[in-house]
Parts: structure tokens; C-alpha cells; sequence
């Protein structure tokens, strides 16, 4: 069984993300950079299975500019073996991602593609269901449990009225959920065997996809500021504002 | 063109975010069609039909139908998309695994999660956990668009008359294959309508001392929500995490309990109207989002808490 991985660079989750002054996006510049983290849970779960003997290859791809080669070495350190860059200049749509993964997919032919379920950037939610449509493969959202089966997959999702098991044939599509497994730190020794693995770069605009923009994004701003609240000094003057103050008991 | 709503539904009765897709839909364009896919569905499309928004409701049947697959249900709404500029529904764990593979089978570039309709073809929605909002208008011929639920009021649910029209089924996908579905039932209210809940985080330190949480939750009539952080730890189960990849939550009155606010946390519940934290460290970030901030240990406020509620007469539900 090979695995491909789906993998983006957004910025980190831990930076406090601010509108540029002439609301025409957010500040990149000088901004710290990771992998989208449910993005780290799907590599996860490809070396993992890989570890298990139940796949023979994991391969990690990730769309975008240039320094999207970090994400994809970032993934070797941690167990993949090869990399794939498909270059591209500025933001594509999830559509436009989809269609030069489904591309990736025609090439590669891997049984199964793992992908985070949300990128934290943007928050759609689309990549991967939209190439499971391209490709009319069984797709797996949101999967907190991967059980590999011969022919297929057992995979528990998070739904919002709690779990539901589903049975996938392969080659299917699974988007993982934070919850799938914890991600593992790159060792020094793996972060310095990753650098001798290779990563083929391939231009999206040789892959004879329309990428081109369908969404116009006319205005970015930030969201409305609370007013400033107060500390109270005992659970009896909170009960006391809440009721006579705030009037929510 | 008209605009076609997904209903959501559990074959017997509509999913109460359904009322509120409506209301979106319905200021998209003010004819609105709903479709309900299901198996023995007829009670949840006569209540769909009550609905005084919609002008007329689509039934499609099929016992395949009867676990919402995604890939059964989008050749449907794809056959069906043709007689409509707009397809709709909400930006919950269903329409987040339904829309995009019917926007891709249409070739439409899908905006995810609107929080508000500013013209038929240009909306506006958080990117980065709600740090930003976008105004983002398609310039395709049709839209595909998840709303955000609660940012809209849910529409009336009855005195409408909408006629319903039986459509034939597609084939059976047959590569997927429902299992099960475990659903926590509970007499709560639900966290996502609730008009108050109660949320732990970390400092709960252990499942069992969130039954202080609940003893707070049956004295509010509130629903229970739980950071990210308590969920990874198994205090509580998956369908409570409020947050950037959980539930969006906007109640009356929010109170955050041992939870620090991360970014992606306040993403869930910061536009709930009033945000009450409970937290031992005074510096945590939650203090910058609430209202009433009271800087204690949750072991002894909570306990305290519960009885200064007992004190009052009356508490509003």
C-alpha cells in the first residue's frame, strides 16, 4: 500500500495573526511558518502504518511557493520518503489545490491519500473532500481512528452528535482530525537523513490545470474588539453583576 | 434562479440548524427550495414544508440514504443544482463533508462558513480562527456556500405550506459502507442553541471533577462545553469541544472554567454576548475576551458558585 500526504504551510497556530493596514490581507512578512497541524497527524498516521508493515511508501506533497520545500522536508524528517513540491505562485482556491492533487494522484497512483481536515489559514474544510470527488474515491473526514483492513479502512469520524464508524474501500481519501494520534518530533539524526531524501519539484503550470481565481477576496478586516471587561473579587459579586448587571440569570 | 437549501434532518425530525440555513438562503434569494435526501423521511419533509420560507420542498428516497454517506447524497444535489444560482447549507460536521464534493462535481469554487450575506453573490466570513474577516465575492455562475449557523436567526418553523415534490434516487455509491453512529444522548440543551454554557478546560485536571460543571449546568439549564485540551485528555467526550475545529458557540452567557484561551478556543466562543472566566492564573488569555473575570480556584469558586445560584429565587431559562 503507498501513501500519499497532503501537506501546507500556513502560519504557525500559535502566532496572533493581524490585518495589514491597507486591509488587502494578513501580515505575512516575518511571520513564523509551520505545517497546517492536522496536517502533522496525517504524516503521523502514514508512518505509522508504514511502521506497522501495512504500507510500503509514503510520499508528501505540498502546493505552493518555494519555501513550501520546508513542509515537505519537515514531513521527511519525520518518516516519509520522498517529497513532492508542486510550485505555484500566490494562494490557489482549495478547488485549484484539489485539481493539481488529483493530477499528483493520476501520477502517483497511492492507495490511500491523507490530508489534515481543515487548514487553519483559510478554515474551508474542502481539499480533500473535493478530491474525493474528483477522483470518485470513498472519502473518510475528520477520522480520529484508522483501522487497516486488506481491501479497506475502518475509520471513526467526529461528527458533531459524537462518532460514526465508517468501511472504506481503497483507494480512498482520509482527512484526519487533530485527535488521530500525537504527532512525533523530528530527531536531529532524522532531521539530517531527511536532507538526503529527495524532493522532485514539478511546476503547477506544467500540469494543464486552470488554477485561475474564482473567488474575489475584496476586503480583509479585523473582527469587531470586546469592550473591556472587569475583574470581580468574589463569587458572590459575580453571581450579584450577572444578575443585576449583565441580567443573564 | 432560486436557491436550493440541504436540509438536515434525522429522517424523522429537522435538525434545528436547518431553520437557520433558511434564513441565510432566504437572503440570497427569496425563492427558496429545500431538499431532503433520507430513507422513511416523510415526517421531516412535512415539517420542512411548514417551514414559511420555503416554497417547495424535494424529497428523495432510498434506504441507502438513510446514514447521510456524502457520496450518495451529492449526485443528487448535482442533478438537481441545474434549475438553481445557489446551494446551501450549513457549515456543520454534515454540510462540511457534503458541500465541497457537490462544489467540485459542479466545478465551483465553494466559500465555506459566511457569518453574513452582503449581496446575492459576495459574503462575508472569518479566515485565520476568526482573526480576520473576508469579504469574498464568486465569480462563478453558481454559488456553493456553508453558512455559519449561529450567526444567523433561526427562521419561523410553522405556517407555511410548501407543496412536496418526490425526485428519483441516484445509484448507490458503493465503495463507503455505513458502520455506526454513537450519538451522546442527553436532556441538555444543545451547545450549539444553548442560551448558556458551562465549559472546563485543563485545570478540570480529571473527568470526574467535571461533574462540578454539570452540577452548575443543571442549575442554568446550560449546555456543557470543554476546551480542546480536556477533550485530548479524555475529561470529556469529542461532541463538547468548542473551538476553531469544534463548535462555534454564541450564547446568552459563556463561562469558561480552568480554560486558558488558546486562539483556537476563542475562536469557538468569543462572540457569545456575555463571557464570564474562572481561571487561578491571572494572566491567562481568556481574562482579555470576558466580561467578569474572577481570578480563583476553580475547586472552591465553582462550589461556591453553585450555591450563591441556590441563593437565588429565580433563574431565567
Amino acid at each position: 500500500m503507498k501513501i500519499l500526504v497532503a501537506v501546507k504551510r500556513v502560519i504557525d497556530y500559535n502566532v496572533q495573526v493581524r490585518v495589514k493596514d491597507d486591509n488587502t490581507g494578513v501580515v505575512t512578512d516575518n511571520v513564523k511558518m509551520s505545517t497546517n497541524p492536522p496536517d502533522d497527524n496525517a504524516i503521523e498516521e502514514a508512518v505509522k502504518i508504514k511502521e506497522s508493515g501495512k504500507a510500503t511508501e509514503v510520499v508528501a506533497v505540498s502546493i505552493g511557493e518555494e519555501k513550501a520545500q520546508e513542509t515537505v522536508r519537515k514531513a521527511l524528517a519525520v518518516g516519509a520518503d520522498r517529497g513532492i513540491l508542486v510550485k505555484t505562485e500566490g494562494d490557489l482556491e482549495p478547488l485549484a489545490v484539489s485539481k493539481l492533487l488529483q493530477k499528483i494522484v493520476e501520477k502517483e497512483k497511492p492507495d490511500l491519500v491523507f490530508m489534515g481536515k481543515q487548514a487553519i489559514d483559510d478554515d474551508c474544510n474542502q481539499t480533500g473532500q473535493m478530491l474525493s470527488a474528483l477522483l470518485n474515491w470513498p472519502q473518510a473526514t475528520f477520522a480520529s481512528k484508522i483501522n487497516i483492513k486488506d481491501k479497506s479502512l475502518e475509520v471513526t469520524r467526529e461528527i458533531d452528535e459524537g462518532l460514526e464508524t465508517i468501511e472504506i474501500n481503497v483507494p480512498a481519501i482520509v482527512t484526519c482530525d487533530l485527535r488521530l494520534n500525537e504527532p512525533r518530533y523530528a530527531s536531529l539524526p532524522n532531521i539530517m537523513k531527511a536532507k538526503k531524501k529527495p524532493i522532485e519539484q514539478i511546476n503547477a503550470s506544467d500540469l494543464g490545470v486552470d488554477t485561475s481565481s474564482r473567488i474575489e477576496q475584496t476586503r480583509v478586516e479585523e473582527p469587531p474588539k470586546r469592550k473591556a471587561g472587569i475583574k470581580v473579587s468574589s463569587v458572590a459579586e459575580l453571581v450579584q453583576k450577572l444578575k443585576n448587571e449583565a441580567k443573564v440569570l | 434562479m432560486s436557491v436550493l437549501l440541504i436540509a438536515e434532518h434525522n429522517n424523522k425530525e429537522l435538525k434545528p440548524f436547518t431553520l437557520n440555513a433558511a434564513t441565510a438562503a432566504s437572503q440570497m434569494d427569496t425563492d427558496v427550495h429545500a431538499v431532503i435526501i433520507g430513507h422513511n423521511c416523510s415526517d421531516a419533509a412535512k415539517a420542512l414544508s411548514e417551514l414559511p420560507l420555503i416554497k417547495k420542498v424535494i424529497q428523495v428516497e432510498a434506504p441507502y440514504y438513510e446514514n447521510f454517506v456524502a457520496e450518495n447524497f451529492a449526485p443528487v444535489i448535482v442533478k438537481l443544482a441545474e434549475s438553481y444560482s445557489h446551494v446551501i447549507c450549513s457549515a456543520n460536521t454534515f454540510g462540511k463533508n457534503l458541500m465541497p464534493r457537490i462544489a467540485a462535481l459542479l466545478d465551483i469554487s465553494q466559500i465555506s462558513d459566511i457569518t453574513k450575506v452582503i449581496s446575492a453573490d459576495t459574503f462575508l466570513r472569518p479566515i485565520y480562527a476568526g482573526n480576520a474577516f473576508a469579504t469574498v465575492k464568486s465569480k462563478d455562475a453558481k454559488k456553493c456556500v456553508t453558512i455559519r449557523p449561529t450567526s444567523f436567526d433561526p427562521c419561523e418553523s410553522s405556517g407555511g405550506s410548501a407543496t412536496i415534490e418526490k425526485s428519483e434516487p441516484c445509484e448507490e455509491f458503493g465503495q463507503t459502507k455505513f458502520v455506526k453512529r454513537e450519538e451522546i444522548k442527553s436532556d441538555r440543551p444543545e451547545l450549539g442553541t444553548a442560551r448558556v454554557v458551562v465549559s472546563g478546560g485543563r485545570g478540570m485536571q480529571s473527568g470526574d471533577n467535571f461533574k462540578l460543571i454539570t452540577s452548575i449546568a443543571d442549575k442554568l439549564n446550560a449546555a456543557i462545553g470543554a476546551s480542546r485540551a480536556a477533550v485530548d485528555a479524555g475529561y470529556i467526550s469529542n461532541d463538547h469541544q468548542v473551538g476553531q475545529t469544534g463548535k462555534v458557540v454564541v450564547p446568552d452567557l459563556y463561562i469558561a472554567v480552568g480554560i486558558s484561551g488558546a486562539i483556537q478556543h476563542l475562536a469557538g466562543m468569543k462572540e457569545s454576548k456575555v463571557i464570564v472566566a474562572i481561571n487561578k492564573d491571572g494572566e491567562a488569555p481568556i481574562f482579555s475576551v470576558a466580561d467578569y473575570g474572577l481570578e480563583a480556584d476553580l475547586f472552591e469558586a465553582l462550589p461556591q458558585f453553585l450555591e450563591e445560584l441556590n441563593k437565588l429565587n429565580t433563574i431565567q431559562k
